[in-house]
């Protein structure tokens, strides 16, 4: 799949304000899953673009998302996206966050177990201004033989008027 | 059905705050103690809801109308294996359900699976769980024939 174009997509969507047509919601999830390699975070600059005011240029959130992972995992690959604009909050936000963390420490762990390791490192930011998190958690090994990010599904439009997701927003501005 | 099951899990928390909370003595207990009680209440019930139902969800909207693309994820899982008996509680009607059940799981996020009273995780799990070919074998052990194996079985 050309890197382009999910953007292009993403951006139809954010004007759409989140709400889409989408008849093979979960075909669509289990098939685009877009072999990545590691540089290829690096390559993609529009992935972070922000075409509206008030979004906060430094990435505090996504910065300590990336910060504390590294420390509590020492991952050997690591991707923090910011997925707020597929999403029904305001341009900017740092509220929804896929991460692809690869890391030994995750050897001979279920998931759930994986997860909550994950979710540990980041609770502070699970329970002031992060509203959505989705994980990839891999051993080494399994980032070898598979490595591919798996895609979110569409937004359902949930967070629009949503008294808690309103008040990770206003946490995550302050 | 689904409405059903709403409304017997609201009937178990309004029951925590329909009676106040009253000291030995008889004095009623204060407005912070009533709220821990409530909160102790739904805590038990919460294990008990886990219990009821062999596969228990708690979701933003309901099976028909899901209002959260991950919640919607593990309706369109579940209906892929064929499984449409179960819990689902609609934490988007109740935000002391909401966190109640955050709290409960030591999960901070929404949609939450359990099977069989043991939590197995979110949208994320289960959709690897449906991938590598674990959830037929879970469903398995819940009793439950999934309907992929189902169909496997009538191609060959």
């Amino acid at each position: 799949m050309d890197n382009k174009e999910p953007q292009n997509k993403q951006k139809k969507k954010k004007n759409l304000g989140g709400l889409l047509p989408q008849p093979l919601m979960l075909p669509t999830v289990l098939r685009c899953v877009r072999p990545i390699s590691t540089s290829l975070a690096l390559s993609r600059p529009l992935a972070h673009f922000r075409p509206h005011m008030d979004p906060d240029p430094s990435r505090p959130i996504e910065r300590s998302i990336r910060s504390k992972l590294t420390d509590a995992l020492d991952p050997v690959h690591l991707e923090v996206h910011n997925e707020s604009h597929m999403h029904a909050v305001p341009p900017g936000s740092e509220s929804h966050f896929r991460v692809l963390v690869v890391s030994s420490q995750f050897e001979g762990l279920p998931l759930i177990k994986r997860h909550r390791l994950v979710n540990e490192a980041l609770k502070k930011e699970l329970s002031s201004c992060v509203h959505a998190l989705s994980i990839q958690a891999k051993t080494p090994e399994q980032w070898r033989s598979d490595p591919s990010l798996a895609k979110s599904p569409p937004c359902m439009g949930g967070s629009r008027g949503d008294h808690t997701v309103e008040e990770k927003l206003k946490a995550g501005r302050e | 059905m689904n409405s059903l099951i709403r409304s017997t899990a609201r009937c178990l928390r309004s029951g925590a705050a329909v009676y106040p909370p009253r000291q030995a003595d008889g004095r009623v207990w204060s407005a912070s103690a009533r709220f821990l009680c409530a909160s102790a209440g739904l805590q038990k019930d919460l294990g008990e809801m886990v219990k009821k139902d062999k596969v228990v969800v708690f979701m933003k909207g309901t099976p028909a109308q899901p209002m959260c693309g991950f919640s919607n994820a593990v309706v369109q899982i579940l209906r892929m294996h064929g499984v449409d008996d179960y819990a689902a509680y609609n934490v988007l009607e109740d935000s002391e359900l909401r966190e109640g059940v955050k709290t409960f799981s030591n999960w901070p996020t929404i949609p939450q699976v359990y099977f069989s009273g043991e939590f197995v995780g979110g949208c994320d799990i289960l959709l690897q769980m449906h991938q590598n070919g674990d959830l037929v074998e879970e469903l398995k052990k819940l009793g439950i024939s999934s309907a992929l194996l189902e169909a496997e079985k009538e191609s060959k």
